[in-house]
């Protein structure tokens, strides 16, 4: 981040454009500074702010997993949904486009608190992006991690993103992978339905385990009151909020959700600092 | 403690030439399109002599007495907020250069040395918060560079209206802090004081007399009895816990019957923080300078996401600001988002009274 203007982006170049559904793209960046590029660091569930010239800027949490991180080339996947102005905009960029680039910001997920634990990630929809970096981890050290289980719900089938990927975490040991989707197509071999009613087939072991959820609010709060119904203390449940954001450091006001601004005490919060307000309409 | 030193009142036009002779822009209270504004101050002459301001829910008048007094008014609908949060400012600009790339630089912050005169305890207590807001953390650059070229010189108020509750929220009506200098206005001229290094070094250089005992003791008792006429008061205890333990309560749809969700009360408010970024294309298609701008909560952007609006209707928005400028913002700052200005009651257009709202919503019994 400039210290001297924290709102002013670095330059970004697209590297390489992934058409993944009609209207979802990854956008692969890479900052063209060397030395910005050798000074960037994130962590997995923080965010971007992209910003196209003459339109505007978005927040998009950073897919890549660490190990992207910490290569020198330094490639930063952002998955984005064409869904408003702004982000029409972005997914029509191009490999050689140049845009803006600046972060990363917010909390990311507890991974201090994660080694010797089980670790289950539970995300539904797009909420899969920001919680792909994580399991990146897990993967990377995956011994220092106990059981794993990734689960994943789509509307329907077709939307389900990188397939094998999910194929490839579910041949690691100690590692279990449920897919859900509300709507199947023939060939769907998952589970159809709610990704919500797959909870009860995770191996859960309460006092050794994390929660990290990341999806459509409604889904986030039934999983995470199941897995309490499980036995799961609230506090070892976290999510990933969305709000509008538009100077990411906590200053612009947009994303208070209660007392908290999603950008900076965000975007992944612990459950109980959520729990009361979530769900309720207009916050 | 002893008497303070006496400025007279033809003499405060010697404050105003030593802080030209320092290169600050005097800006003080102005009357304007029917209101008292904050504007740059030349001479004495552009003062508010003899004005009075009558401020009731929903309405807004200035009248004129004999009064020689400049700072006999509770207050403009503007605080200091505009010269320090500018209600609109550039960022930065992208360019796009021939080879494909963009430059990005930063919009230098437009600030310069301004000392304000007639700055009332409820703002300062407000620019205390926003402080909190724009400094804590990572600081915001212009707001930062507006105020460390910024002097302030306070005058304590002894008319307070009819909306004002700053005794109540403990923020005034006498300044307690937060001023270079401050005045104990009297008809004959000012007992002045300093706060800070900077405003005892003014106190040298003034033409000041000996401060009678007497007449000061009249003076604070002024402000003593200001606070005692004011009326409002919030509901006691802990607002942010009642507030959001009555989300549901029926008051919230029955006070957006009222409210035209125009966003004057935030616009009036000294304290509210919320502002939008834009972009504004220069017309060669090949610039853009990204912008900022006030905002406010009552808009349907406010909470925009994922191409729908969070709070579609008034009650959500209204709820959205009352339970943050009296409940959350104390969990976020430590105190009240309110300083008792009562800018918000009298700027309303339909005079909605966030204090009798509250009374309605944190004092009725519900079913908890």
């Amino acid at each position: 981040m400039n210290m001297i203007n924290p709102y002013l982006p670095l330059e970004a170049e697209v590297v390489e454009r992934i058409q993944e559904t009609p209207s979802i793209v990854t956008l692969r960046l890479r900052l063209t500074c060397p030395d910005a590029r050798h000074r960037f660091y994130c962590a997995p569930g923080q965010f971007n702010m992209l910003y196209l010239q003459g339109v505007g800027e978005v927040p998009i949490s950073i897919k890549s997993g660490p190990q992207h991180f910490l290569d020198q080339t330094l490639l930063l996947d952002h998955t984005i949904r064409a869904l408003g102005r702004v982000t029409r905009a972005l997914v029509k960029l191009q490999p050689g486009d140049r845009l803006g680039l600046r972060g990363p910001y917010g909390r990311g997920w507890p991974m201090e608190a994660a080694p010797g634990q089980d670790v289950h990630v539970i995300t539904g929809g797009l909420g899969c992006a920001p919680a792909v970096s994580v399991v990146h981890e897990l993967m990377r050290q995956r011994r220092r991690y106990g059981h794993v289980s990734v689960v994943q719900g789509v509307k329907h089938s077709e939307d389900l993103l990188w397939r094998e990927q999910y194929e490839h975490w579910a041949r690691q040991p100690d590692t279990q992978v449920l897919l859900a989707a509300d709507q199947a197509d023939a060939r769907w071999r998952w589970h159809t339905g709610m990704v919500t009613s797959l909870l009860e087939q995770i191996r859960l072991v309460p006092a050794r385990s994390l929660a990290l959820l990341c999806g459509p609010e409604p889904m986030m709060q039934a999983a995470a009151e199941r897995l309490i119904e499980r036995g799961l203390a609230a506090d070892r449940i976290w999510l990933s909020m969305e709000r509008n954001m538009q100077c990411a450091i906590g200053h612009c006001g947009h994303c208070q959700f209660g007392a908290a601004f999603v950008c900076r005490d965000g975007p992944v919060f612990n459950y109980p600092a959520v729990r009361e307000l979530l769900g309720t309409r207009g916050f | 403690m002893a008497t303070p030193a006496f400025l007279p009142a033809d003499q405060l036009q010697a404050l105003l030439e030593l802080l030209t002779q320092d290169g600050y822009r005097c800006v003080g209270p102005r009357v304007r399109d029917g209101a008292i504004l904050y504007d740059t101050l030349d001479s004495l002459s552009g003062l508010p002599a003899g004005v009075q301001v009558v401020q009731t829910p929903g309405r807004y008048r200035l009248s004129h007495t004999d009064t020689p007094r400049r700072f006999a008014w509770a207050n403009g609908p503007q605080a200091l907020k505009p010269l320090t949060f500018a209600p609109q400012e550039d960022l930065w600009v992208s360019q796009l250069q021939a080879d494909g790339s963009l430059k990005f630089s930063a919009a230098p912050a437009q600030a310069e040395p301004i000392a304000v005169i007639g700055v009332r305890a409820c703002d300062l207590a407000a620019l205390a918060l926003q402080e909190q807001h724009f400094l804590q953390g990572i600081p915001d650059p212009g707001f930062q560079q507006r105020r460390r070229q910024m002097l302030l010189i306070a005058v304590h108020c002894t008319h307070p209206a009819d909306t004002c509750f700053c005794a109540h929220t403990g923020d005034g009506p006498a300044a307690q802090g937060g001023f270079d200098l401050a005045l104990h206005e009297t008809d004959r001229g000012y007992f002045v004081t300093a706060g800070t290094a900077a405003g005892e070094q003014l106190l040298t250089r003034l033409p000041l007399e000996a401060g009678d005992a007497q007449s000061f003791a009249a003076a604070e008792a002024e402000v003593r009895a200001a606070a005692r006429r004011q009326v409002r008061r919030l509901p006691a205890g802990d607002l942010e816990t009642r507030l959001f333990a009555r989300l549901d309560h029926p008051r919230w749809q029955e006070v957006a019957e009222r409210c035209l969700s125009c966003g004057n009360c935030t616009q009036v408010c000294p304290t509210c923080f919320c502002h939008s970024e834009q972009e504004v294309p220069d017309i060669s298609g090949t610039a853009s300078t990204h912008q900022r701008q006030w905002d406010s909560c009552f808009t349907a952007g406010h909470s925009h996401i994922h191409g729908v609006s969070l709070r579609k209707d008034t009650a959500s928005r209204y709820r959205q600001w009352l339970t943050h400028k009296f409940g959350s913002w104390q969990s976020q700052y430590g105190r009240s988002g309110c300083v008792g200005c009562g800018r918000c009651i009298a700027w309303c257009p339909v005079g909605i009274d966030p204090t009798e709202e509250l009374q309605a919503i944190c004092t009725e019994v519900t079913g908890e």
